[in-house]
């Protein structure tokens, strides 16, 4: 039990006074991949940058609840959301290079935190493990702009993972790519779960069952007197178990196709 | 016009007749000459905005192509405008000073107070008040920024190519801040969330993400001010006061610029006089030509533009 990268204890978000997310409570364990999965508008999202304080940028948001790192409460007033996100990287939903070289996005990070090795091992090593390495090592330093999206957000990925982190939270990292390029991710996924924690958001159930190891189903309550609408956690397990013998009804629905 | 409705008749039968009436009629007459008349109407509007514009330049070359020559560009001004010669070497190093300590100043000001309303300030009361203000100082007649540094600069300490500066700084800052301003916010919120979400703190995601894309439009503004410092007159005038002589010094003495002297050459009622103006105006138009130009190239090679 303590093992756990990711202790989440009764997360609650609310953005201007309006709840989006309420008492979410789970763990995730090291060296899985852990999709979270659910209907549109369920705060997949809120819920994913929470884990990295990515929330903390969004004026109005307010976070309630414990999120433990490793047994560190990461929303503590000591804690420096700038060193959580150097431990847990990201890769958005849309691929996002900076308009910069291919070499020169994957060295930001490592720049940005003072690192004092061999950058042009790093960058290749980097590369090498986003599977990206063979297709543009006669070009770094050409723009990275000029890659095609797929190649973008494996780019991405090498540059989160040159930072070294530990954690890495993706937010529907191939729902803007075409099938052969999501299943370079998705292959790419397995490879590095090997070494870190995999955080994934995914509106792709398939995605989420070919991949994960744990599921987490999120779904959108309603308040029929004020209408308002917010995510809760509806069910936490095995991946098998969540798509062949859900506990839930409003999980088996969702997962064999009657909405969403 | 009349070959495809015979031909879709032909293979379509007799259905078909009415669509094809209806699309091969085209446009009503009226619609034609309404269409014809605006379009004469909006071409003849252009050519009259273009006409001044047009003839400025067509005076300025034919003028200043007369006068120009190598001795115009290397000389400085002869002791009388009356006598025939010399150039206005005195006035472009002048200018080129100014300009230069001018952009040098209004600059690093200019795109810090951009990086303060975009990324620190939004639209808080101070974020709104610089704004406010910057709107306002765009829109000030130039002579009264010269009678400010007049007042308070050149009273105490005498006319000089620092002040001339100071005036021109004043000018060139809120054309700086809100073209600045604009690029800035074109910067696309994704970037800079993968850059925080790399573990950068905010002034790393400033310096190197922000500034770095917004580069090529930042540097379009600033060839503009430069460009439109450059032609000032009216607050030199109070501020620089005008010389026929090379200085370089840039306090304690009077210094020329170049529409300090095409404006004094202007003036006169000699024809040496006046031929060396129009030779000024072109050397002045051409230096805001390239710069104009600059300032086109800079913006087409803009990173953000995707």
């Amino acid at each position: 039990m303590n093992d756990a990268v990711f202790a989440i204890q009764d997360l609650s978000v609310s953005y201007n006074g309006n709840v989006a997310l309420k008492d979410v409570s789970l763990d995730i364990h090291p060296r899985e991949i852990t999709a979270v999965i659910g209907p549109s508008g369920c705060g997949k999202s809120t819920f994913i940058r929470c884990l990295n304080r990515m929330n903390d940028l969004v004026p109005g948001a307010a976070v309630s609840g414990e999120v433990l790192y490793h047994g560190e409460d990461i929303y503590s007033p000591e804690v420096d959301p700038v060193t959580v996100r150097r431990r847990i990287g990201m890769v958005f939903q849309r691929p996002n290079p900076f308009p910069k070289s291919i070499y020169d996005n994957v060295a930001f990070g490592p720049r940005i935190n003072g690192y004092k090795g061999d950058m042009d091992e790093l960058v290749e090593r980097s590369l090498r493990r986003a599977a990206l390495w063979d297709e543009v090592k006669n070009k770094l330093r050409k723009s990275a702009l000029a890659l095609s999206g797929g190649q973008q957000q494996r780019l991405c990925i090498a540059r989160a993972i040159a930072v070294e982190p530990d954690v890495i939270l993706m937010d529907e990292p191939a729902s803007a790519l075409d099938p052969i390029a999501t299943v370079r991710i998705e292959d790419l996924m397995q490879e590095l779960k090997k070494e870190y924690s995999i955080v994934i958001v995914t509106h792709n159930m398939q995605q989420a069952a070919r991949v994960s190891d744990k599921t987490a189903f999120l779904y959108t309550e309603v308040d029929e007197e004020t209408s308002a609408r917010w995510g809760i956690l509806v069910e936490y397990g095995e991946t098998g178990g969540i798509f062949t013998t859900p506990k839930d009804k409003r999980t088996e629905d969702y997962v064999s196709g009657r909405f969403g | 016009m009349s070959g495809a409705p015979a031909r879709r008749s032909a293979s379509g039968g007799p259905t078909t007749p009415m669509p094809d009436a209806l699309l091969a009629r085209g446009p009503s007459p009226r619609r034609l000459w309404t269409d014809r008349a605006a379009s004469a109407a909006m071409l003849a509007t252009v050519a009259l905005a273009l006409l001044p514009v047009v003839l400025i330049f067509y005076y300025i070359i034919r003028e200043g192509f007369s006068a120009m020559n190598w001795e115009f560009l290397t000389q400085s001004m002869p002791y009388s405008f009356r006598k025939e010669g010399g150039g206005f070497l005195n006035g472009l190093i002048g200018t080129l000073i100014m300009v230069g300590v001018a952009t040098a100043v209004a600059v690093p000001f200019g795109v810090l107070a951009a990086v303060y309303l975009v990324e620190y300030g939004k639209n808080g009361l101070l974020a709104q008040l610089i704004r406010f203000f910057s709107d306002v100082m765009t829109g000030v007649p130039s002579v009264f920024v010269g009678l400010f540094v007049y007042t308070a600069f050149v009273v105490p300490f005498g006319f000089g190519a620092l002040m001339g500066a100071a005036a021109l700084a004043i000018i060139m800052l809120p054309i700086i801040v809100r073209s600045t301003e604009e690029m800035l916010k074109l910067v696309p919120l994704e970037i800079k969330n993968a850059s925080y979400a790399l573990g950068a703190a905010k002034w790393q995601t400033v310096t190197r993400v922000v500034l770095p894309s917004a580069l090529p439009g930042i540097t379009t503004g600033v060839l503009l001010a430069v460009a439109r410092a450059a032609g000032e007159t009216a607050p030199l005038i109070l501020t620089a006061l005008g010389s026929l002589t090379i200085t370089t010094k840039l306090l304690g003495e009077p210094i020329s610029a170049l529409p300090l002297a095409i404006f004094d050459g202007a003036r006169t009622p000699f024809a040496a006089g006046q031929a060396r103006a129009w030779a000024g105006a072109l050397e002045l138009l051409l230096i805001v030509l390239v710069f104009t130009l600059l300032a086109r190239v800079a913006s087409s090679r803009s990173s953000i533009s995707r």
